[in-house]
């Protein structure tokens, strides 16, 4: 079964394959039979190979197989090697599991779209390149499915390319995602250079031996720039909201359930390497934090209902960031999987919302949604209420678990885990103020405007995605922390810290969090519910200003645009005017102008008179006679 | 009586570098472009003496074998050469190369 995980990638890429080439010819909607069959496939082996995981009382060396392909760059280490343990399962098991459930949706979301099948190509492409980074068993291949999945990215955000914003968008992802992989590029150059091969069974098995704490720390940071470009972090987070120009699937899959997670994922993978860092974890952390309370206020502001889901999802990887950076890894990759869950709900539930208002993204123009569109709004409730972090879904334990691992570390981190807690009541506002606005209150959409339940194939998915929203937090409860053990293989070797054991400090931490959630919740009842609109507006007048601020997301687009943009652009056409068209031109043009006027000069000895030529050559050999005669011989 | 001369390699010699200037003289001075060409086999005919003159002197049998290859390259010329004049001379009723100055700078 292992042996043959590279029909995993296989699958999907096939039918990336099919529909590239037969995909408009099969037309709609029968172009999504391979691209969902394909998926679904690719999770049923995936769940098929990982069944050993969830049996054994192996032994930890056994469950971690490498599987080996082909040889690749031998020189660089660089196998085609994918690896199979815990971690891998589970990150393949979401791709393909959530992104089946997705396809699945797609087909009601993207109907009627000229370009339906190319849309399957794309998104099947996407999930072959995903599978790609999270089984790749080198750093080589890694960066392989790392740039894939940001061309991937960068197709689907701007599907529509015909709008300028859409196309823009695009473009911004992509340009942003170089800073952070330039940053990747350089620590895989340094973690060459240290350990001489780029395999993971070598750079990860005791990487203290090799390399001093200085050189990891730098190392680390470098991967913290890579990971901070795809996840959107500080301060490379700038694509992600823009990224919603893209349709909203691509929003659930791409930049809320799975390629954003995958700089969780590498930081988790590269473990080994954090472990002896304390600066790098410290600045992971750190960078979370931030990042999750920044994103936080944005969304308390913004209008356009996948704008907050976009800030959300910054919000949420920002959590993981901050597990991640105290080596809380299963705390991490448990709240990766909940919030893969559960975002890729909201998303596809913003989705079928904007699907009934016919494109309208402004929650301003809706309300009152609960009674046209029951399904989606009971699953986006309970969505809703998992991410608030109210118990007992799927985002309370992994949230909570993460906090009690932040509470755990001390110290310094204490601050952090304030942080996070801020970031949990602020994330209970937006949500419950986007459930209130959208589906609660009087309706406000405009004339014309008919609201209906979307049809069967998107409502299904989200209720397969509510479902799992209930369940799945139930893998890892304090009592019971299935989900650890079941990774404990891929970390062996690595520090790994664990949520606190002490039964009183834990159900206090879960009160605090609870209640942080449920004053959220409650604050956004009170103002965008019950109040009227009177002592609404005059409650939102009286924090005009850092709403504002909020609104425009602290006007860090403004101020990139001016500090890092307009150099840019300066340079760029200074160099293109002038370096290029001036110095580099002048110069190609000058030899060209040279040789052409020597030319003119030499014309005429080219009489055309065949005995001047002639003579010409019998006093040249009379000259070399004359001259082997004077050197004598 | 006559003295019996023997006749030296630098006889030979002497005629060749007399042939060559005919040759040569030939070919500069006469614009008529088939007399130039046999100027031109003259002249080669010229190295040829040479080259067999030499091969004598020195007992050395590798120029007659120059000799040989120099026959199979001039009459490979002039088969073609003569083929080319034999074209211009149908299109233009004259064979002088004063007038054949298209290809000029």
């Amino acid at each position: 079964m292992v042996d043959y995980l590279w029909i995993v990638i296989a699958l999907p890429l096939g039918a990336a394959l099919f529909n590239h080439f037969l995909g408009r010819r099969v037309g709609e909607p029968r172009a999504a039979v391979p691209a969902i069959l394909s998926v679904a496939g690719a999770f049923v082996y995936a769940a098929l190979a990982a069944r050993d995981f969830f049996v054994s009382e192996r032994a930890s060396e056994e469950a971690v197989t490498v599987v080996r392909l082909f040889d690749w760059i031998p020189g660089l280490g660089a196998t085609a090697e994918l690896l199979w343990d815990p971690m891998a399962a589970v990150m393949t098991l979401v791709v393909t599991g959530v992104g089946a459930l997705i396809h699945i949706y797609a087909v009601g979301y993207m109907h009627g779209d000229p370009r339906f099948g190319r849309f399957f190509t794309y998104l099947n492409l996407f999930i072959a390149s995903m599978l790609i980074l999270v089984l790749a068993n080198n750093f080589a291949l890694l960066f392989v499915g790392w740039e894939l999945v940001g061309l991937c990215s960068y197709l689907l955000i701007s599907f529509w390319y015909t709008r300028p914003s859409a196309a823009a968008a695009g473009k911004k992802a992509f340009v942003v995602n170089r800073i952070g992989d330039f940053g990747f590029m350089v620590a895989l150059m340094v973690i060459f250079a240290a350990f001489g091969t780029l395999s993971y069974t070598e750079v990860l098995h005791e990487p203290g031996e090799v390399i001093g704490a200085g050189a990891a720390t730098a190392v680390c940071l470098l991967l913290l720039v890579g990971a901070a470009g795809k996840s959107a972090q500080l301060p490379l987070y700038v694509w992600l909201p823009d990224a919603m120009e893209g349709p909203t699937p691509v929003s659930a899959l791409i930049h809320a359930a799975t390629m954003v997670t995958a700089g969780v994922y590498m930081v988790a993978r590269t473990g080994a390497l954090f472990g002896l860092s304390d600066v790098a974890g410290g600045a992971a952390a750190t960078v979370g934090a931030l990042t999750a309370l920044l994103a936080a206020t944005i969304a308390v502001a913004q209008r356009d209902i996948k704008r907050v889901l976009a800030y959300s999802t910054i919000s949420q990887l920002g959590y993981m960031f901050m597990a991640v950076g105290v080596a809380g890894y299963t705390a991490g990759l448990f709240h990766l999987v909940t919030h893969a869950v559960f975002k890729a709900l909201l998303f596809l539930g913003a989705g079928s919302v904007i699907h009934a208002m016919a494109g309208e993204q402004n929650m301003d123009r809706m309300g009152g949604l609960r009674r046209k569109m029951p399904i989606t709004h009971l699953t986006m409730l309970v969505a809703t209420l998992s991410i608030a972090g109210i118990p007992p879904l799927a985002g309370f334990w992994s949230k909570d678990e993460i906090l009690a691992v932040l509470f755990a570390k001390g110290g310094y981190y204490t601050v952090l885990w304030g942080a996070g807690l801020l970031t949990a009541l602020l994330t209970a506002f937006y949500m419950a103020r986007q459930y209130f606005l959208v589906f609660g209150g009087e309706a406000r959409w405009g004339e014309g405007a008919e609201p209906h339940e979307s049809p069967r194939i998107m409502t299904v998915p989200l209720l397969v995605l509510g479902v799992l929203t209930v369940l799945i937090g139930f893998v890892n409860t304090p009592f019971r922390l299935s989900f650890e053990h079941f990774l404990a293989p891929a970390f062996e070797g690595v520090g790994l810290l664990h949520a606190p054991e002490d039964g009183f400090l834990l159900t206090a931490l879960a009160l605090v969090s609870t209640a942080a959630g449920v004053v959220g919740i409650a604050i956004a009842y009170l103002v965008y519910h019950h109040a009227s609109e009177d002592t609404r507006e005059r409650l939102l007048g009286r924090v005009r200003r850092p709403l504002m601020t909020w609104e425009h997301g602290y006007w860090v687009d403004e101020v990139y645009g001016r500090l890092i943009v307009k150099p840019g652009l300066a340079l760029a056409n200074w160099s293109a005017g002038f370096v290029d068209q001036r110095v580099i031109d002048g110069l190609v043009n000058g030899i060209g102008g040279a040789v052409r006027r020597a030319g003119g000069r030499l014309r005429p000895l080219q009489s055309g008179f065949v005995r001047s030529y002639g003579a010409l050559l019998a006093l040249g050999a009379v000259a070399l006679v004359a001259w082997i005669a004077a050197r004598g011989l | 009586m006559i003295a019996a001369a023997i006749v030296t390699a630098d006889w030979y010699m002497t005629l060749a570098a007399v042939l060559f200037l005919i040759g040569m003289a030939g070919l500069l001075l006469r614009n008529n472009a088939l007399v130039m060409f046999m100027s031109v086999e003259l002249m080669l005919n010229a190295v040829n003496l040479t080259f067999v003159a030499a091969a004598r002197a020195h007992g050395d049998i590798g120029g007659q074998m120059a000799v040989l290859f120099v026959l199979v390259v001039a009459a490979a010329e002039v088969a073609v050469g003569l083929a080319i004049i034999v074209s211009i001379f149908r299109i233009r009723r004259t064979a002088s190369v004063d007038d054949l100055s298209e290809l000029s700078g």
